[in-house]
């Protein structure tokens, strides 16, 4: 007697807690091992980009934040650069040592969240409830410096919105210290945890020529032993005046890429200690009053600085006609801004490259094959947020 | 190629007719092409030895509503063997059809599903050109600049009904777009002004 016996179709998500997000996956499935996955993303779109064509470009910043939400400052990162790059100005190097400082806080906070969380993932809760607690600290240090703990809005053209307020050094000094033993007790409970490495050892191997052919970056090329930093090999702002290591996986697998985020965060303290150490006292934004808003104190004095104010936050700064790809490494991969200015204080067209797109779009090829149980491993491993993949 | 001004001699000399222009800035090198020419032209710098850019950064188009070619084809490439990157151009009309690179880079598939989604180009040979940000049964090309920025519909649940559905764009006010645009040039003497004070101290 013969049976026919047909795939299971299976919907995972939009509302499921192991996919990270609004991320709807229909899978074919031949008993439990899955035949095929089909992501459908867009359930976050808000039009990011579409917002960003009608707004000033200091008005574009906040939009940044709302991308990859968990590190806001590093895509605000890029937009800044971009537009500095056209305008061709100089940034004071205190800003300079704040924005990466920041940038490397925004790396830890988004690789604590992505560890833990894929601890979660395959069964282990201890280590979300310990890392979420650094997590919060650094959004205190988010808060104090920009107002927010999350969307930050700090970041402008030439700088940052403004100094940071007294006694911040010391405290994110202080956490310098007492954050590495934190690692080290996140690496007690899962780096020769059995069960972690049963769910993540040689699982979504990603070969050197397929993490190239994908479009993969940060974490997801570095994990397949793929020496490539942008901090290190573009540097921008002043990563070319600090030291540090890129780490570099060997497998491709799960595994490694949850390894080189571990080493990642310990060289983003080190980042960190640097730039408190190299920071002096100084300008915060470029003096040129044709971005930088003046001071308080000048506006009380001057008509004509409140005036300049007034315009600035009205009309905005101009940009001339140009075109330009800025690229950062922020925590999740290559994040890029391809800026199209005309001329007037809007920009024409500002599309966005998210690391994120470009990984979850390799979901088939990485999960093709594997068992149902190893999706969310896969997933989580991926780094995805849903901000940045739908913009 | 370790430098860009020997990268755009070697892509002028070996692609020759295929490149209508060259122009090095911002530390990038920008090369205009012809449709025609795409598959040739991204074969030969990924493959070559002197060029290997072997990742495929992004696909965008670029709409300018005025111009008889309607739309900016861009392609953000990157070589990581010599730290480059190269952005391919062209210009299409508004219902052209143009080649697609997911036999070459297979990341090219969503990149073209989100240029078909946003604007409406149409893509030969790909396999699975299907709309990917917005929803489902959206009508119309969200990023072209006459698509307004509050859209045309939006979506509520109806509770005679039962369901979500969509109607069509209600505002209580519509959406203000002042013109700020003067000829305003700038604070020059808060510049010279700090300077000064900079010296004092």
């Amino acid at each position: 007697m013969t049976k026919k016996i047909k795939n299971l179709n299976l919907n995972f998500g939009p509302q499921h807690p192991a996919a990270h997000g609004v991320l709807r996956l229909i899978l074919e499935l031949d008993g439990e091992v899955v035949e095929k996955a089909d992501p459908h993303i867009g359930l976050l779109h808000r039009g990011t980009e579409k917002l960003i064509e009608n707004k000033t470009y200091m008005q574009a910043v906040p939009y940044f934040d709302r991308l990859d939400y968990v590190a806001p400052m590093n895509q605000e990162h890029a937009f800044a650069l971009a537009i500095e790059k056209i305008l061709n100005i100089d940034v004071p190097i205190r800003a300079q040592f704040i924005r990466v400082m920041f940038c490397e806080i925004g790396r830890i906070l988004s690789h604590i969240l992505n560890v833990t969380t894929q601890a979660l993932d395959v069964g282990a809760l201890t280590p979300s409830l310990w890392g979420f607690e650094e997590r919060e600290t650094l959004m205190t240090f988010y808060e104090r410096a920009s107002g927010s703990r999350l969307h930050a809005n700090y970041f402008r053209a030439g700088g940052v919105h403004q100094d940071l307020p007294a006694g911040l050094e010391t405290d994110i000094a202080k956490f310098c210290k007492t954050f590495p033993k934190i690692i080290n007790d996140l690496e007690n409970l899962l780096t020769d945890n059995r069960i972690f490495k049963q769910r993540n050892v040689d699982i979504g191997v990603v070969s050197k020529e397929d993490a190239l052919d994908y479009s993969f970056s940060g974490v997801m090329i570095r994990g397949s032993g793929v020496p490539w930093d942008l901090r290190k090999s573009q540097p921008y702002d002043c990563y070319d005046q600090l030291e540090f290591k890129i780490p570099v996986g060997k497998n491709g697998d799960c595994y490694d890429r949850y390894l080189c985020r571990i080493e990642e965060m310990k060289e983003s303290v080190s980042i960190i200690k640097q730039c408190l150490a190299k920071m002096e006292k100084g300008p915060i934004k470029t003096f040129d009053g044709k971005i930088s808003p003046p001071s308080k104190k000048e506006i009380k004095q001057s008509m004509e600085a409140l005036i300049h104010h007034f315009k600035l936050f009205t009309e905005g700064y101009r940009v001339p006609k140009d075109e330009i790809y800025t690229a950062v490494e922020a925590p999740k991969g290559e994040f890029g801004v391809y800026l199209i200015s005309d001329g007037s204080s809007k920009p024409y067209k500002c599309k966005i490259r998210a690391p994120g797109f470009s990984h979850l779009q390799s979901m088939d090829y990485l999960i093709k094959g594997h068992m149902l149980a190893d999706v969310p491993a896969v997933l989580g491993s991926l780094d995805i947020v849903f901000g940045e993949v739908d913009r | 190629m370790n430098n860009l001004i020997d990268l755009e001699k070697k892509i002028n000399s070996e692609l020759g007719t295929k490149i209508n222009k060259s122009l090095i800035k911002h530390n990038q090198i920008y090369v205009e092409i012809d449709k025609e020419d795409l598959i040739d032209v991204t074969l030969f710098i990924k493959t070559n030895k002197d060029t290997k850019f072997r990742q495929l950064i992004d696909i965008t188009v670029v709409d300018y509503p005025e111009e008889t070619q309607r739309f900016k084809v861009v392609y953000l490439f990157l070589s990581h063997e010599f730290n480059q990157r190269i952005i391919l151009t062209y210009r299409i009309n508004e219902n052209e059809v143009i080649s697609s690179l997911t036999s070459i880079f297979p990341s090219a598939n969503w990149m073209e599903r989100e240029v078909f989604d946003m604007y409406g180009v149409n893509f030969k040979d790909h396999p699975d050109l299907r709309r990917i940000l917005t929803d489902y049964g959206f009508e119309g090309h969200p990023l072209r600049k006459d698509f307004p920025l509050t859209g045309h519909t939006e979506v509520r649940y109806s509770e005679d009904q039962k369901k979500v559905i969509n109607e069509p764009v209600k505002l209580e006010q519509n959406y203000r777009n002042f013109d700020y645009e003067s000829p305003w040039e700038g604070t020059k003497y808060i510049k010279e002004q700090t300077d000064n004070n900079d010296k004092k101290n």
